[in-house]
């Protein structure tokens, strides 16, 4: 198969974005290997399909953009993979990422920064900036991300692909490579809203393997709609702040006047817990990777750091050095707020939180709401570098994407204009499981929007 | 002054399921090191642990033969800390919401007679693997085929008043446990692990003092000594003016001593949160009422079962159904030789010495011991002979019946053969044949024991009196 070739080609090419971090000579080979191999009766065929360096591969490492998994072989395959080669489907190498999927800009990986494919001093978002980056060069039609509060969703929109984040239970999580694990879903990029639904639709349904993972049968496809007749679409007003950037906020206001010519009732609505969602994840989010990254010591995989040393030493040396220092602060976070003394004070608030903050959501979609519609990130694409010194500055992006996480509820971001040639994007949060309505309206404003035009 | 001893048990016993709690690997004991393991008992990255059902059946059997209230609704949570033989950095475990609370364990206890113990809390956790220390010269092997292997932990109330009392206590629930066939509880395999809980005060006194956990207890024979240790410890301490600090103390089998555990080893703080790999533990009415109908008759049941319906003494009803085997085995054969009361004396005495030589194995099919017990009963076998069929059978098996006639051991019911052996007896004892005259009635068990002697055990004892009376009825011999 010619394509194969093609692909690994374009894969090579792409290299100043450092979004890959396969070899280029692995990658080539195991294509066409690959290719030899796939079933000609998969619904995705030869449909190279990038994947983030957090989902396990028997094909490539993976690392998770980390030092402590550097040279990583997974013996096993992650339950998407599978199901994606099972459908014909090619891996088309790991992407970079943020280390361990911590991070909105893919600069916090081991492996150094991925570029902005149209403006090499920003990033990519992330924390699967690799993925996204490679959908938006037109490297690959499709790409695997993961999700804890938004880091496909937020690429996505930094990149001016689409990227879905599908119901809590949805995607088996057997693996993934656990950050924050009752938030983390895999995510699709695609170029499209079809070429990114046909892929979830592909890796989506049950897994023994994953409690966690509901009992359905995978996501049937919803056809393109001719209108958004009968869809009532809900405007949350606390996702659309004074402070919010101006061309975002034209973009935004440019696709609900879209959405309402095609039919649909928009409504403002209100989710009044909104301004905990960011504290709130960054309580459970770390506290839950603290415990998930205990696994990495250097006593059973992975690179020993200065291993001659007594067991602490050992332990210290090693994830000293191998972790980075977004994912110490996270750890040093997580472990705090679940010790004895805080628990009550941090973990146990957030948890109550996290359920308001669904409650917000189901209070809303009890009342006749079918989506909801919300600028993505607050702002475009920002420069390399400009967030470093601020993690709060840099949580503050996922500030519209975390609910969805923390609600457990499926959620899409497509791009919906530009700003100085950068992408915006627009999200549209389902309810649960309910992808399939999610899909429609995105199709139909896809069909629509100027993707490409200024705001 | 006198002091009490309060002790409070923590038993960790290792369920009796093919597959671990959380992944499909073997649970088999012995192979070698790191051969039953796969990437979820690992821990490798992205796994994820799917609970063993099988392994919930049993726990929840083990929870309601206690008494206990089994929780509709119990969830798992994560205990971290970290050690080389703990590959997820964490143990999965349950916290604040167990599967089971506030259960029973009547014992016998050898100072005070029956004491219903509280059972706080039952739940399930996963094991971990094994640090082996002393294998290399130059650092520590781990061996992770017991990692995740399904474990209960019952954690009994402060309610034992001695060391002795506590051996009493988990013995009692050793016995139960093995009776449910929900674990080996071998505790030279670790299929059974306990952890003690010891402090001391004043005769009188109500209230708890501190206390430290006794832990490395690695077989059943060192619980008394250590407590014994432990308590004699603190009793000095608080003498000599001193107190009782709270800690952890390790048992040393060979010094018989204890020691308090190095700080670094201790004081954790687990950092308990709520497992989000695994949803909460939800069972169904059905599935628990499965369960209890899936409990055997437990030991203090059938004690009274045995003692109403077939007339035990309560000791030998206790000793009997203290073993689910023995008892199991009593049962048959008491059925199936309608001879309840021989079956018990032949299980108490033959079957159990037989037993206790040879691994606990009761080596005498039930039918056979039947047989025999049916042979006594017809006047076939004295009660001597039988007893050697008995070890006949037992070492080399075989039909009851063919084993005593090879052996020449059935018994001569022919007047005319016991009567030559009767006039032989008498012949040699002269002086007792005339005290016995003169009114020494009670040498007949004398004379008996001689014509069984002169038979070789195969006359019939009772035709052997009834000769002999008639023989030493008649005047001297002419």
């Amino acid at each position: 198969m010619s394509d194969a070739k093609a692909v690994a080609d374009r894969l090579v090419k792409a290299k100043r974005l450092n979004a890959l971090l396969t070899p280029p000579k692995d990658l080539r080979k195991s294509l066409l290997a690959q290719a030899a191999a796939a079933r000609p009766t998969g619904v995705l065929y030869g449909m190279p399909v990038a994947v983030k360096d957090n989902i396990c591969t028997l094909e490539f490492t993976t690392t998770c953009g980390s030092k402590i998994l550097e040279g990583y072989q997974s013996p096993y395959e992650a339950t998407a993979i599978t199901k994606l080669k099972a459908a014909g489907a090619l891996i088309a190498g790991k992407t970079n990422c943020d280390e361990f999927a911590m991070g909105s800009s893919t600069e916090y990986s081991a492996y150094g920064r991925v570029v902005h494919p149209l403006d090499k001093t920003r990033v990519p978002g992330g924390s699967s900036g690799g993925s996204a980056a490679l959908v938006a060069a037109g490297v690959v039609p499709a790409a695997l991300g993961s999700e804890t509060g938004g880091s496909v969703r937020q690429p996505a929109a930094f990149c001016g692909v689409v990227g879905i984040k599908p119901t809590y239970g949805r995607v088996s999580r057997y693996g993934l490579v656990a950050f924050g694990s009752s938030l983390d879903q895999i995510g699709v990029f695609g170029r499209s809203v079809h070429d990114a639904a046909r892929v979830l639709s592909v890796i989506s349904g049950r897994d023994p393997r994953d409690a966690t993972c509901e009992d359905r049968d995978p996501l049937r496809l919803p056809t393109v709609p001719e209108s958004l007749q009968g869809f009532v679409i809900g405007l949350p007003r606390e996702y659309f702040p004074p402070e919010l950037d101006p061309a975002v906020r034209r973009a935004c206001d440019r696709a609900i006047r879209m959405m309402k010519e095609l039919g649909a009732a928009v409504r403002e609505v209100s989710l009044p817990h909104t301004p905990y969602a960011v504290p709130t994840y960054y309580v459970i989010a770390p506290a839950e990777a603290s415990s998930n990254l205990a696994r990495y010591d250097g006593v059973r995989y992975g690179p020993r750091f200065d291993g001659n040393t007594d067991l602490r030493g050992l332990y210290r040396a090693t994830r000293g050095q191998g972790f980075g220092p977004e994912v110490r602060r996270r750890i040093l976070v997580g472990t705090y707020v679940l010790s004895a003394g805080y628990y009550d004070a941090y973990y146990r608030r957030a948890q109550q939180m996290r359920a308001l903050i669904a409650q917000d959501f189901r209070n809303v979609f009890d009342r006749g709401v079918d989506l909801l519609f919300t600028p993505t990130v607050p702002s475009p694409a920002f420069k390399a570098g400009e967030k470093l010194s601020d993690p709060i500055a840099m949580y503050m992006s996922d500030i519209f994407t975390v609910t969805a996480n923390l609600a457990g509820l499926p959620a899409i971001s497509l791009p919906i204009g530009r700003v100085k040639g950068l992408p915006i994007g627009g999200q549209l949060i389902g309810q649960a499981f309910l992808e399939d309505e999610m899909l429609e309206a995105a199709y139909a404003l896809e069909r629509v929007v100027p993707a490409t035009d200024d705001a | 002054m006198s002091w009490e001893t309060v002790i409070g048990l923590e038993t960790h016993v290792q369920l009796r399921t093919k597959s671990k709690m959380f992944c499909g690997c073997s649970t088999a004991f012995g192979a070698p090191p790191n051969t039953q393991v796969c990437p979820i008992c690992l821990g490798l990255p992205g796994a994820l642990p799917s609970a063993n059902g099988a392994a919930i059946g049993l726990a929840v059997r083990g929870a309601l033969a206690l008494g206990c209230t089994v929780h509709p609704r119990s969830i798992f949570a994560r205990k971290n800390y970290f050690y080389p033989d703990l590959p997820k950095g964490y143990q999965i475990s349950q916290f604040d919401q167990p599967l089971a609370t506030n259960g029973t364990l009547a014992f016998n206890s050898p100072e005070r007679g029956s004491v219903n113990a509280t059972i706080v809390r039952l739940h399930l956790e996963e094991d971990a693997g094994k640090s082996i220390h002393d294998r290399f010269a130059k650092g520590t092997a781990v061996d992770l085929n017991r990692a995740g292997v399904p474990l209960i932990e019952i954690v009994g109330g402060p309610d034992l008043r001695s060391p002795a009392e506590a051996r009493a206590y988990l013995l009692t629930l050793k016995q139960l446990l093995e009776y449910l066939g929900i674990s080996d509880c071998d505790m030279e395999k670790g299929s059974l692990r306990v952890d003690a809980n010891v402090s001391v005060r004043r005769a009188g006194e109500s209230s708890l003092n501190t206390r430290t956990e006794v832990k490395n207890i690695n077989s059943f024979a060192f619980v008394e000594k250590a407590l014994t240790v432990e308590r004699d410890r603190q009793i000095a301490l608080v003498e000599s003016g001193g107190s009782v600090t709270q800690q952890t103390m390790l048992y040393d089998a060979k010094e018989n001593g204890v020691r308090p555990q190095r700080s670094k080893e201790e004081s954790h703080d687990y950092r308990y949160f709520p497992e989000p790999d695994l949803p909460p533990l939800v069972l169904s009415p059905e599935f628990v009422a499965e369960q209890q109908g899936e409990l055997p008759e437990l030991p203090a049941q059938k004690r009274e079962r045995f003692v109403a319906s077939y007339g035990l003494s309560r000791e030998h009803a206790t000793v009997i159904a203290s073993t689910r085997a023995v008892a199991d085995y009593f049962e048959t054969v008491a059925k199936t030789s309608a001879e309840p009361q021989a079956a018990a004396n032949w299980v108490m005495t033959e079957a159990l010495a037989d037993a206790k030589d040879h691994d606990d194995q009761l080596r005498v099919s039930p039918a056979a011991l039947s047989q025999i017990i049916g042979l006594v009963k017809g006047g076939t076998l004295s009660n001597q002979a039988a007893k050697r069929v008995f070890a006949e059978v037992a070492a080399k098996s075989g039909d009851p019946r063919s084993v005593a006639e090879s052996l020449g051991l059935i018994q001569v019911a022919d007047a005319n053969v016991v009567t030559g052996w009767v006039t032989d007896v008498l012949g040699a004892h002269a002086p007792e044949v005339g005290r016995y005259r003169k009114g020494e009635t009670k040498l007949m068990a004398f004379f008996v024991g001689q014509v069984m002697r002169a038979s070789k055990g195969k006359a019939d004892p009772k035709l052997a009196q009834r000769v002999l009376e008639e023989k030493l009825a008649s005047p001297s011999p002419s």
